[in-house]
């Protein structure tokens, strides 16, 4: 279990402000944001790499705040793997057994079963130099599980690797997690990375957390617009609510919750707007008019900008969808929206 | 080929001169002297001890170096402090002030009309004219060398690399001597070799704090002096070959192995 309580932290110009955060044992949780966000910074006050301010940071019950890192039970993966170059994998992976007053036959017999759950028996004789990023990964990830810590800490633990060795650590990841007491804090720029992993998680910007909870919490229901745009809505309005209706400029919509305040923000996912070529035969209320602007090939979908008098909606559409309606720049065009699919705050 | 322009030609022939204006003096004074005459100077105990003596004065200071300038390297490789530059500029003081100015400086903290001269006079240390002076004067200018080096091996070291080690359960020494110690070894060799071969080239300092006991470069010049350029080229000679042999010992030990990186 780790709970942060009001933590600041001061690094010449940067600023880590009143993280208040707590993760229950054994959860697989995830700090999310853009990459100078103080992600790292605070993986490593946790670990006690670095000095704290103010604030407390308890992990499985212990105020560890003042603690030096060897003493908290912590272990640390780095994106760039930090092995030690000059020890063979074998004993990268034993290095803190001895600090940990393990049982030799304990400790032998948690090596093996290590060494075979991540894979890597046929490579304990070599030197960390001649690996490749997934087999390092894996020495990294057994050498921080080997001594059985509280917390392990993963400093973007798959952004440095290949497509290829990304897959086959994320799934590691997720096996290890439910083989393991341990309870996992991962950060990551990667919101999919995210998806696919976290329990729990929570989105930092600016040195400050601006939304933490379930991952269906945050992925649904962003609080702000900065998380908004993190978990991909990349249509955000500000707008005037009455009842059960968005007032943006000069369209209306329709929604099916309104926010406590009168002025607040609509916010909807590109692939929940549907692109026709004629006035779609449904029930759907919120039906505008409008012209392609732009059209943004991204590899498997395309991305389609509509200018619909004063508002531009950002679109996703499949390649074949894209061919079918022959959707081009300056065509007119059909948005349908469901009410379910705008999100308000 | 494709024609060279005069340009390269101009960069080749200052190459051509550079290496001729080394090489030159070296190899004449090398060739110089006789065999006879080389093997009787060897036989010659005042230069036997004036050699050792440069030799050990020079592993000496290197020595303390390694002692006080080791830590104190670490500490500038992994901490930012404001003043940081100026305890950098402090350090490096020693290789731009003139030689004779450093034997002088030294003198004037050393001499009984010194508080500090005084203590240690009481305590029976003789800085004029000795060992401990000459060891002093070595120091005094091997060990920018020997610091910055260190200090750029440390800086090469990834502090997460320590990191990792302490939330492992390692102190902080116990993180020094496991992972930091092993991975810098080498860049304190290559800083021994620096402040070695800047202490045995030591004169102009020398010659003020201590003219006796002799060292080499000492007694190079002293035999120049009394007996013209003859009869001093054998003992220089002996001292470069001794020193190059000693240099690339060391340089050997600190070359990588193979599949080590």
């Amino acid at each position: 279990m780790i709970r942060t309580e009001g933590l600041n932290i001061h690094l010449g110009d940067f600023h880590l402000r009143d993280i208040t955060l707590s993760i229950a044992e054994n959860q697989f949780f995830v700090l999310m944001g853009p990459t100078g966000a103080g992600k790292t910074v605070l993986l490593e006050a946790l670990a006690g790499l670095v000095p704290t301010r103010s604030g407390r940071i308890l992990i499985n019950g212990r105020d560890v705040t003042r603690f030096p890192p060897e003493k908290r039970g912590v272990s640390i993966v780095y994106q760039d793997y930090a092995l030690f170059p000059h020890l063979s994998v074998g004993k990268n992976i034993f290095y803190g057994v001895h600090y940990h007053r393990i049982d030799k036959d304990i400790a032998r017999r948690r090596f093996s079963e290590l060494v075979e759950q991540l894979n890597i028996g046929h490579i304990v004789k070599r030197r960390p130099g001649t690996l490749s990023g997934g087999e390092l990964q894996r020495v990294a990830l057994a050498r921080a599980l080997m001594v059985n810590p509280d917390v392990i800490l993963l400093d973007e633990p798959l952004s440095a690797l290949d497509p290829v060795f990304r897959e086959e650590i994320r799934i590691m990841l997720k096996t290890l997690h439910s083989t393991s007491r341990t309870t996992f804090f991962m950060v990551t720029h990667d919101f999919a990375e995210a998806l696919s992993l976290a329990d729990r998680a929570a989105i930092m910007n600016q040195g400050e957390i601006e939304q933490a909870g379930s991952m269906q919490d945050i992925f649904s229901r962003p609080e702000s617009t900065f998380v908004a745009d993190f978990v991909g809505m990349k249509n955000i309005f500000s707008a005037r609510f009455r009842d059960r209706e968005a007032q943006v400029g000069k369209h209306q919509f329709e929604t099916t919750l309104r926010p406590s305040d009168e002025n607040g923000y609509i916010a909807i996912r590109p692939e929940d707007i549907v692109l026709s070529t004629t006035r779609l035969d449904s029930s759907i209320r919120n039906v505008f008019h409008g012209t392609v602007r732009r059209i943004i090939d991204q590899g498997f979908s395309y991305e389609v900008h509509v200018r619909a008098d004063d508002m531009t909606f950002k679109s996703m559409i499949t390649k074949s969808s894209l061919f079918q309606l022959g959707i081009r720049e300056g065509a007119d065009i059909f948005l349908s929206i469901k009410a379910s699919a705008i999100h308000v705050f | 080929m494709t024609r060279k322009e005069p340009f390269f030609w101009i960069t080749v022939s200052c190459g051509v001169v550079i290496m001729a204006f080394i090489l030159l003096p070296l190899l004449q004074m090398i060739t110089a002297p006789s065999l006879s005459m080389m093997n009787s100077t060897i036989q010659d105990k005042d230069v036997i001890s004036s050699i050792w003596l440069s030799i050990y004065t020079a592993l000496s200071a290197a020595g303390i170096s390694f002692l006080f300038g080791t830590p104190l390297a670490y500490f500038l490789a992994r901490t930012d402090f404001r003043g940081k530059r100026l305890v950098e500029s402090i350090i490096d003081l020693p290789i731009v002030i003139p030689h004779p100015v450093v034997g002088i400086a030294i003198l004037s903290v050393a001499g009984k009309n010194h508080w500090f001269g005084q203590i240690i006079y009481e305590l029976g240390i003789r800085v004029m004219g000795s060992v401990t002076g000459i060891i002093t004067v070595l120091t005094f200018v091997g060990m920018p060398f020997y610091i910055d080096a260190v200090k750029d091996g440390f800086e090469s070291i990834s502090p997460r690399l320590e990191n990792v080690s302490r939330s492992l359960g390692a102190s902080m020494s116990a993180t020094f001597f496991r992972i930091t110690f092993p991975l810098a070894w080498r860049s304190m060799l290559v800083g021994i070799i620096m402040c070695c071969a800047r202490a045995v080239s030591e004169f102009g300092a020398v010659v003020i704090v201590a003219y006796h006991p002799m060292i080499a470069p000492v007694m190079i010049y002293e035999r120049f002096e009394a007996y013209g350029l003859k009869y001093s080229q054998p003992v220089a000679v002996w001292l470069v070959c001794l020193c190059l042999l000693l240099f690339v010992v060391l340089r050997l030990i600190a070359l990588p192995r193979k599949g080590e990186k």
